[in-house]
């Protein structure tokens, strides 16, 4: 290097050190993002003279098969921000309480030596109550210690439960994939004590529910490393640039291996600069593409020139061959039920004969039973529940035929209902007429038969009012007809379908659809999303790497989720956790429910033919019957505390648990006790105690924000809808409107959100770099870490410590309460992968009479839960022995041998004089979970696979073979991310770097998927949803503006848009979004976008301030004016704060605007409440309607003059 | 042959998701603080856009970069000579409003306000003023094609299209963005080095690295003026101007540089370039139309016998010269000319080359509805969205021909995996399009691997830096700073004189 001296001199060069300097540090220790933001990603945190100084991405993911990119790096422009967070202004400190409350605390417990009793005289004092209730929101936060802060939510607690029963104190935490034991504290304090927890995937709408329709399944879905194995991929409602930030390069690689990228999306959305084409699709019309899609399909892949291997694929894989009864009604034949076993001499002894099916057997040309339906599932013989071409009864080979074409004795005409077109159709399938066991003679088609026919695609032979040919705009499902609602011209339509069935053809099922909340979030999202499957089904891409429904909303996936469920719902002490689905909740107590009418004003559906329908009506009278029917939960159970309802059935004799549940029984149904649901605005029926903690329950999720601070809150609100319900909504108590119904809301956080301002206690929670945690997700298939970096700064401490010290102090205070153990009745609906699966084949309501209140058969579980009060920081601490048994997904898990490890090699607490495994700290928590889990325990995958193995029927050990000594342990977890193992809890397989697809089990070993028929399923038989006219997939045109009524009652000022609200760039939900980083790279504020035209129309040039509203509230923001839109739609991301420079509202009087929620309102689409049947069975954040919001109008107009 | 070693790098365009990633990584190690708020040594800007500072591609108003003088070159704007006399009013030079006023929000409202009848709010202030203030730009305004109207339709490079083409630009038909990610090019013939009165630019000897002597600096700011990219930015509280360092600390630690690390579109390469410093002034000074293929002229081939033996007069270590033989930059720039230089017509030899992006095809509204069938499996570059000669300003100097020789080959890269994989383009279709673009089998899967595959060590060859002889050269013992590197007081840069 001699010659760099020739050059320049040496000496100019030693400045150089001043940036070296800069770049020194003192260590890196690798933690992550516990953000919901499904990144899953490894960060090395760097820290200098013991300050964070900035995050770099990990690079060291374990590889996956050669021929895939590698995942590093992983992390994305939010991510790196983080660091921002910890010495911040925004950086919640101390413990804070509002001035109002702690001035009332503090005078009262001068007056009551018992902290209860303190808490007890304020909420006696109307006035005190609302005082401090209207200063929610309004500042004036006093700093105060921790223990003060933790004693009188102790009081409040023990008050709540003494008063009117623990299943008032609700908690709400998002997803827990991203930082398992973060949720699990709260949860677990809350299981421990008989609180609810509210779910969160539905609630935020990224539960797809077409997932458990068609395949029994939450949500599984590939890698995205296994985008890379595609071959063509369409994304629609998704825009991975923005939302799967460290996977989107797997979308440009697998493009430059020749995969071909088509977007479907309204605007020139960030994904679409990868699209070999972007089709600029009408907002939400989707679906209408879609069935066009498979009319081509169908048309040409199964009448014009069949496909063997699609037809073997949906012959063993789908129930396009079952058997399904045709109805007779005045109009025509009508799609019916599934044929059942029970229903033929020959299947007369089958246990749970009426919950197996029937296909036509090309070889012996007769209706034969398969395995592998839910009547096999829950039955006593072992080795029936399976995918194989045979009949378990007798071990014979059948071959299901797909269609009886050919095989029929006749042609049934069947009407098809056509909601866009407001008519039915006749169009004839072929038929068999069968005699049953009972003597009556039925008319049976098959699953496929009406599914072809319900397309529209005319075959030799069958009459009636089919397409005639694609051009044929009037006949519902063709490429013409599309047009009209995608305005997708039928060329691309047509040319879509074939390349997408020619590729998946050559390559064996390699098609897949990236599908997000840009679908999921309409009302008929369901039906969207069905439709977009059927197409995946019809070519036999799903379950196959590459191909499948890749739906990523929400970190959904928690890796290790039978033992962190086990601790998180504190059933290692007690089964019995009260798990709610949030959409059902909010729309009744946050009095929702009040501000519409019928939900058939929006919501096409068949004509009620005979009365019994349970399609019409008011949506909360069939939120109602869901509860009653046990197909729902909901808490509060009853207008009674349900320790009192012990107490009483006591009181009245009852000795055994089988006596008090009787006495319930006996009060429900006369009336003298009545579920809550019933009469939500009754004040013994309010939810009393709000814990937050990981989101921002007030603002980001909370949809109907305003009706929030109206009911929930009792402050101030911008709302000016008129109630409608009155008279409508018959089953519920119409009284005047509460509002403040919540007592306290408590906020863990470590910034100053809108649901910390806006709520009475914020205690200071440990950042994710100052703190020990598990993280993982779908997008990857590892499992990493959170560490502590740093020690929690200033006052701060974990979520797992604050809510130890929190059950702690409430055991303490219950000493004087509950000094003895308690009798909790809990109720729980009818629960998927259980027996209850097949509890009701007919919708009968005890309440009317139509049939006898029973438990777990006609109504929901009631148990009665032993609870220890005192108990609450000991058990906390130390996993009880119910976690020696382990389920999840239907699999069991026997883990004592481990339990018992943990008891010799961990650290343990002693409760009650035994040695219990501690989790005292978080990281004690980790390694519990790590160890107890098949995804990191190759002993325990191989326990459960043997277990499925044996019920099954199916080889499935082997998946195991080679990784039963495989074990890790948190601080492996430090020093690498690791590779999930096979699990017998989920579907895909990850054997040798293969990148996980969902479903490759089934496909591959044939074990059945968790459903009615043990396949997945084109067709839905139960009876709501033969109601509600969604039997077949189909299309629900969008509700109109007028009728979805969000603009009844707002001034007619601006124009009228539809109201999307996408994620976007500079914040995961509300996180990052008030960093200064994100600030200064957008616009410093969450804008608003609007389409250059429309802008203009109303004046409106680019960072204008606008203000948008419509009756549910108000928002005040600058526009971004831009082409990228089209007309009609605008965009505000997903989801500002209102704490940051957010001016006030002329059209509410000048009062300060709110966020994206102070514009929407939740609709339940009431035919997912339907349960008790199959997979439409409860199970949390799996089962229920969501809270959808794309269909939302605004009103805008430019704002001049804003004051800040 | 005077051969320099230059380390040079490669952005792939079509991978890049905009995310903005890099612009962090640089931002938390490095500008974070007073004085510093403003500069985005690593910015991505949204094309068609006004980028950062705005309009900064317009040399009119900002007269950066070199033109040709006859038989030589000149720096637009300023020289040493010439500078004297604007020293205290430069015009070319950008003004706050070209860049943006920093600004933050009083947070601290939300902790302290008092109960009041409203939700307290926290408010936008100055980062400079401390005063409330209106927040009318950013560095990243127009993101996305936001503010089109005054923003994507004042791109300068649309100037290469015909009104009508530019009002088309903004029909749902060929509607279309892309994105650009810029750092400083360390150009082998910088214009800011050439333009600094005080010597306190240079180019590092051993990998070409620009930087700009905190020490030295006297705060002329000609280097602002004089860079076309505007890429040096003037520490308005040190007096100090300051640029990209390329992360000279970490690739002499063997890392690559935070922005390129942190991408997580895997969208970045780094490696060796050998360039022979006795063509410069061939590679500069011809028609612009030239300039992409003067500059590879200018670029030796680091398995050349000849190349290799001067390289070792020059000093440079077998090392070194091993890591340009491995260079995933001399790949893309030389073998396969897919990655290009970005406005080569300001003749400063940029040394980070980018692959421009493929983007979809246009479609057609006609009765129907929207149209976006095409002939061919995946598109051409006729149906591309973006017309050539728009790309052309970018990469191409005004010229297309280079453009389209690398989105060809990428086209038929794409279309060969395909028959590969799907079989449904024959073999013989494939090899067609392969020979077409100038590509064989063998160069197509190595294109594919290194774009799609490559690990983070095949992406990023970094050199040995040899920092034990760097300390030498500066006549102090490497043991000893063994034993006192960082021992020391803290201070913070003073202002300069």
């Amino acid at each position: 290097m001699k010659w760099i001296k020739d050059l320049f001199s040496p000496k100019t060069r030693a400045w150089e050190e001043f940036y070296r300097n800069r770049w020194q540090h003192d260590k890196r220790v690798r933690s992550t993002h516990g953000v919901n933001c499904t990144g899953g990603c490894s960060w090395e945190i760097f820290v200098k003279d013991g300050i964070v100084t900035w995050e770099m991405q990990a690079l060291d993911y374990p590889k996956l098969e050669k021929s895939l990119p590698p995942y590093e790096p992983r992390g994305c422009q939010r991510g790196i921000s983080f660091s921002w967070y910890l010495y911040s202004p925004i950086r919640v400190k101390y413990p804070y309480v509002r001035g109002a409350l702690i001035d009332l605390w503090r005078t009262a417990r001068k007056r009551y030596d018992d902290p209860v009793e303190a808490w007890q005289s304020i909420q006696d004092d109307p006035k005190a109550r609302a005082r401090y209730q209207r200063a929610r929101g309004k500042g004036g936060f006093r700093r105060v210690k921790m223990d003060e802060a933790v004693e009188l939510l102790a009081a409040a607690n023990v008050h709540s439960i003494k008063r009117h029963g623990p299943d008032r104190v609700v908690g709400f935490s998002p997803i827990p994939a991203m930082s398992q034991l973060s949720y699990a504290s709260g949860a677990r304090f809350l299981s421990l004590m008989g609180g609810v927890c509210l779910s969160f995937y539905d609630w935020y709408c990224d539960l797809p529910p077409a997932s458990p329709e068609i395949w029994g399944e939450q949500t599984d879905v590939a890698e995205s490393a296994d985008w890379y194995n595609a071959a063509m991929v369409a994304v629609m409602g998704s825009n991975p640039n923005m939302t799967r930030t460290p996977d989107c390069h797997f979308i440009a690689e697998s493009r430059h291996n020749g995969t071909k990228m088509v977007v479907f999306s309204p605007d020139f959305a960030q994904v679409s600069k990868f699209a070999d084409q972007w089709v600029a699709i009408n907002a939400g019309q989707d679906g209408a593409f879609w069935m066009a899609v498979s009319h081509v399909i169908l048309k040409e892949f199964y009448v014009d020139a069949p496909r063997p291997s699609f037809e073997d694929y949906i012959r063993q894989y789908t129930d396009a061959g079952f058997l399904v009864e045709l109805t007779p009604s005045e109009t025509g034949h009508r799609a019916g039920r599934l044929l059942t076993a029970q229903s033929l001499e020959r299947y007369a002894g089958e246990e749970h004969g009426e919950w197996k099916f029937l296909v036509l057997d090309e070889i012996t040309g007769a209706p034969r039973m398969p395995g592998g339906a839910a009547g096999q599932r829950w039955g006593q013989k072992d080795q029936q529940w399976n995918l194989k071409l045979e009949d378990p009864s007798t071990g014979e080979a059948i071959r299901p035929a797909i269609s009886l074409l050919g095989r029929h004795d006749g042609t049934t005409p069947v009407v098809f209902e056509e909601f866009d077109a407001g008519r039915g159709v006749l169009r004839e399938v072929p038929s068999l007429r069968l005699k049953t066991r009972d003597g009556r003679e039925v008319l049976v088609t098959t699953a496929f038969d009406l599914m072809i026919a319900r397309y529209g695609v005319q075959r030799e032979g069958l009459g009636g009012d089919y397409a005639k040919s694609y051009d044929d705009a009037e006949s519902s499902y063709t490429p013409a007809w599309q047009e009209k609602w995608s305005g997708v011209d039928r060329k691309t339509a047509i040319s879509f379908a074939r390349e997408w069935a020619n590729t998946a053809e050559k390559t064996g099922g390699r098609c897949c659809i990236i599908i997000g909340a840009g679908i999921n979030h309409w009302y008929h999202n369901n039906l969207m999303y069905r439709s977009g499957i059927v197409a995946l089904m019809l070519t036999g891409c799903v379950g196959k790497n590459g191909g499948g429904l890749n739906h990523y909303v929400g970190q959904e996936k928690l890796a290790p989720v039978a033992p962190w469920s086990t601790i998180a719902f504190a059933r290692d002490w007690a089964a019995g956790a009260r798990l709610q689905n949030a959409p059902s909740w909010h729309y009744i107590h946050c009095d929702q429910w009040r501000y519409e009418a019928e939900f058939t004003e929006y919501h096409p559906v068949p004509d009620a033919r005979d009365g019994t329908s349970v399609a019409q009506g008011h949506t909360a009278d069939l939120q109602a019957k869901a509860v009653r029917c046990g197909w729902l939960p909901f808490f509060p159970q009853f207008n009674e505390s349900s320790l009192e309802v012990v107490k009483k059935a006591r009181a009245a004799g009852a000795v055994t648990e089988a006596d008090i549940v009787a006495k319930v029984v006996a009060r429900l149904k006369s009336g003298d006790l009545k579920m809550s649901v019933h009469d939500p605005d009754a004040p013994e029926n309010w939810p009393r105690v709000w814990y937050i903690w990981r989101g921002n329950a007030l603002m980001a999720s909370a949809k109907g924000h305003e009706y929030f601070l109206k009911h929930y809150l009792g402050t101030h609100h911008n709302l000016i809808a008129k109630e409608r319900a009155e008279g409508i909504a018959k089953d519920l108590v119409w009284r005047d409107a509460p509002e403040g119904k919540f007592d306290l809301i408590c906020d863990l956080n470590f910034r100053m959100d809108t649901s910390a301002l806006y709520s009475d206690v914020v205690l200071p929670a440990a950042t994710w770099y100052e703190k020990a945690d598990l993280n993982s997700t779908d997008l990857h298939s590892y499992i990493h870490p959170l560490s502590e970096a740093v020690p929690p700064a200033w006052e701060s401490r974990s979520d797992w410590d604050l809510f130890r010290a929190i059950a702690e102090k409430t055991a303490e205070l219950a000493a004087r309460h509950f000094p003895e153990p308690v009798e909790d009745l809990v109720m729980t609906p009818l629960a998927h992968d259980s027996p209850a699966e097949i509890a009701q084949r007919e919708i009968l309501d005890w309440s009317k009479g139509e049939c006898e209140p029973i438990p777990g058969k006609t109504m929901p579980h009631l148990t009665v839960v032993k609870r220890d009060f005192t108990k609450l920081g000991e058990r906390y601490s130390a996993l009880g022995e119910g976690a020696k048994n382990l389920s999840a997904h239907g699999v069991k898990l026997d883990v004592a041998t481990e339990y018992d490890e943990l008891r010799r090699d961990a650290p343990c607490e002693v409760v009650d004089g035994k040695r219990l495994p501690s989790l005292r700290r978080a990281e004690h928590g980790a390694n519990v979970i790590l160890h107890l889990a098949p995804e990191t325990n190759g002993e325990i995958a191989h326990k459960g696979y043997a277990y499925l193995e044996k019920r099954a029927g199916v080889k499935l050990t082997d998946l195991a073979a080679g990784s039963r000594d495989a074990h890790v342990s948190y601080t492996d977890l430090q020093s690498q991310p690791r590779r999930l193992l096979n699990s017998p809890c989920w579907s895909g397989l990850l054997t040798d770097g293969r990148a996980y697809s969902a479903f490759t089990t089934q496909v591959e070993k044939l074990l059945p998927w968790r459903t009615l028929t043990g396949r997945q399923h084109f067709y839905l038989d139960h009876p709501g949803y033969i109601d509600f006219g969604e039997e077949l997939p189909t299309f629900k045109p969008e509700p109109t503006p007028d009728a979805y009524g969000d603009l009844r009652d707002s001034p007619e000022d601006g124009i009228v848009l539809n109201y999307l609200t996408p994620h976007g760039k500079w914040h995961i939900h509300s996180t990052y979004g008030d960093t200064h980083r994100m600030l200064t790279l957008s616009r410093g504020c969450e804008p608003f976008w609007i389409n250059a035209a429309d802008a203009e129309s109303i004046g409106v040039v680019d960072n204008d301030y606008v203000e948008i509203h419509n009756d549910h509230g108000v928002v005040c923001t600058r526009a971004v004016v831009s082409h990228r839109l089209p007309r009609g739609v605008c965009i505000i991301y997903h989801s500002p704060e209102r704490t940051l420079g957010v001016p006030k509202s002329p059209l509410r009087g000048m009062r300060r605007a709110g966020g994206h929620n102070s514009l929407t309102r939740v609709r339940l689409k009431p035919v997912l409440m339907v349960g008790g049947y199959g997979q439409f069975t409860f199970h949390f954040n799996y089962w229920g309607p969501t809270g959808v919001n794309r269909d939302t109008r605004v009103r805008v107009r430019r704002l001049p003059n804003p004051v800040i | 042959m005077d051969v320099r070693s230059q380390v040079a790098m490669v952005f792939h365009l079509d991978k890049c998701i905009g995310c903005h990633t890099c612009s962090i990584a640089c931002k938390n190690v490095w500008t974070d603080r007073k004085g510093a708020e403003y500069m985005w040594w690593n910015n991505v800007e949204t094309k068609p856009g006004t980028g950062y500072p705005t309009r900064w591609e317009d040399q009119q108003q900002y007269k950066g970069g070199w033109e040709r003088d006859g038989k030589l070159i000149k720096l637009r704007a300023v020289d040493k000579v010439r500078g004297a006399v604007t020293v205290f009013h430069n015009p070319a030079l950008p003004t706050i409003d070209d860049y943006y006023e920093p600004f933050t929000y009083t947070y601290e409202e939300l902790f302290t306000a008092a109960e009041g009848a409203d939700q307290p709010v926290a408010k936008p202030i100055s980062m400079i003023t401390g005063k409330p203030m209106n927040i009318e730009a950013g560095p990243n305004w127009d993101d996305d094609l936001g503010g089109s109207p005054v923003y994507a339709a004042n791109d300068p490079n649309l100037e290469a299209l015909t009104p009508e083409e530019r009002q088309q630009m903004f029909d749902v038909e060929k509607l279309v963005f892309f994105y650009v990610p810029r750092i400083c090019n360390h150009c082998a013939n910088p214009s800011c080095v050439a333009s600094c009165p005080s010597g306190a630019l240079y180019k590092r000897g051993e990998d070409g690295i620009v930087l700009l002597n905190q020490e030295r600096c006297r705060a002329w700011r000609f280097c602002v003026s004089a860079c076309p990219y505007k890429k040096t930015y003037f520490n308005w509280s040190t007096g100090k101007s300051e640029k990209c360092i390329l992360c000279y600390p970490r690739l002499e630690s063997g890392q690559a540089p935070a922005c390129f690390h942190s991408c997580v579109g895997r969208i970045r390469y780094l490696g060796i370039l050998l360039y022979d410093a006795d063509k410069i002034l061939d590679a500069v000074n011809v028609p612009d139309s030239e300039l992409v293929d003067a500059q590879r002229r200018m670029i030796l081939d680091p398995f050349d016998p000849e190349v290799i033996a001067a390289a070792k007069e020059r000093g440079i270590g077998d090392d070194v010269i091993s890591a340009a033989q491995r260079s995933p930059v001399y790949k893309f720039v030389m073998e396969w000319k897919l990655a290009l230089p970005l406005h080569a017509e300001h003749r400063t030899l940029p040394m980070l080359f980018y692959v421009p992006p493929m983007l979809p095809v246009q479609a057609k509204v006609g009765d129907y509805g929207y149209d976006t069938s095409v002939e061919g499996f995946l598109g051409s570059i006729d149906q591309a969205r973006l017309p050539l000669k728009y790309m052309a300003k970018l990469f191409g100097a005004g010229n297309e021909a280079p453009v389209r020789y690398a989105l060809r080959k990428q086209l038929a890269v794409r279309h060969h995996r395909r028959a590969l994989q799907a079989c449904d383009i024959t073999p013989e279709q494939a090899q067609a399009l392969l020979t077409e673009a100038d590509c064989d089998v063998e160069q197509a899967d190595a294109i594919h691997r290194l774009t799609a595959i490559a690990a983070f060590e095949d992406r990023f060859v970094i050199p040995p830096m040899h920092r034990e002889e760097a300390i030498e050269l500066l006549d102090e013992d490497t043991l000893a700073a063994k034993g006192s590197t960082g021992i020391g007081f803290r201070e913070g840069p003073a202002r300069g004189p």
